[in-house]
């Protein structure tokens, strides 16, 4: 596990609900902090290469950009091939994450989880068949479970 | 939303420079000005097309833990639920789900016994079973919507 220090912490606080908009952002952060525009700055390159930053950009509004079907796709595949498949399913260029979760048997068969996006029904339905064919016999049942309403959305960001 | 604001969202999900003047940079790569950059960005988050431009930083590698948990809601007390649970301000997101599982969130907490405890408190409060689903593994998380 990486450690941060206090001042990394101070960094992650000061740009975890977005970068300033300004020239020169880094050194706006530094101001703000009390630091210096470099130690700002090689700070979040080491965090970048640990991996406790994932990535720096933008993150657009799903339903803005008109992808109002976003689906949970949930998937019982054997444990024994669930990494191969797993690694498969998330390079889809349609899926936006793609995890191995614990199942809940009886009730709940389902070890993977996909999500995807797509700007009208035909297209998820689509995508879902592109996943059954590429998971073919492995596919030992699926659903997808489609949100129906955003109850809590915090500023909290991790990208997982 | 135009060329240019598809252009900027396309190209901008990931690998933001970390450098003095990284907006001049991502200007030039994209032949806009850094001034042009700067206002697209601004309206792009008024308007809410943006949710957020920055850093997105990995909760567990700095020491934290995030769960996605599921409970089956009687749908009478499906109001009643949501209030006992969105008071957590360890739920970053909730949502409701067409399944016999039907509402799901993302417990972010500081710890695994942090996390453990909350879920054993969300349901003495709820009188529902949590049920808890952890990642075991990540195979891909990114986002790759087309403007």
């Amino acid at each position: 596990m990486f450690s941060l220090d206090e001042t990394d912490l101070a960094i992650m606080r000061a740009t975890q609900s977005g970068l300033p908009l300004t020239p020169r952002p880094y050194q706006t952060i530094a101001e703000q902090l009390g630091l210096s525009a470099e130690d700002v700055m090689s700070r979040m390159i080491n965090m970048q290469e640990q991996g406790v930053i994932r990535r720096i950009g933008v993150v657009p509004n799903h339903y803005k950009l008109g992808y109002r079907f976003n689906g949970m796709t949930v998937w019982n595949i054997p444990d024994e091939v669930i990494d191969e498949l797993g690694e498969k399913v998330g390079q889809l260029d349609f899926v936006s994450h793609c995890y191995h979760r614990p199942r809940h048997l009886p009730e709940w068969p389902y070890n993977l989880f996909a999500m995807v996006h797509g700007k009208s029904q035909a297209a998820v339905d689509q995508q879902i068949k592109v996943m059954s064919e590429l998971l073919g016999a492995y596919n030992q049942g699926h659903e997808v479970l489609y949100s129906t309403e955003i109850l809590k959305k915090t500023g909290f960001r991790s990208g997982g | 939303m135009d060329a240019i604001d598809r252009l900027i969202i396309n190209q901008l999900q990931s690998d933001f420079p970390i450098c003095e003047a990284p907006y001049q940079v991502v200007a030039e790569r994209l032949g806009l000005t850094e001034a042009n950059l700067i206002e697209r960005l601004q309206a792009l988050l008024a308007n809410g097309t943006l949710t957020r431009f920055g850093p997105l930083y990995h909760a567990e590698r700095m020491g934290g833990a995030l769960t996605l948990a599921a409970v089956k809601v009687p749908p009478e007390r499906f109001a009643e639920v949501t209030a006992i649970i969105n008071a957590f301000p360890e739920v970053a997101h909730n949502y409701a789900r067409s399944h016999e599982l039907n509402m799901w969130f993302v417990l972010a907490t500081e710890s695994l016994a942090q996390q453990q405890n909350t879920i054993t408190v969300i349901e003495q409060q709820t009188g529902l079973r949590v049920y808890n689903m952890p990642k075991l593994n990540e195979y891909f998380v990114g986002l790759k919507l087309e403007a």
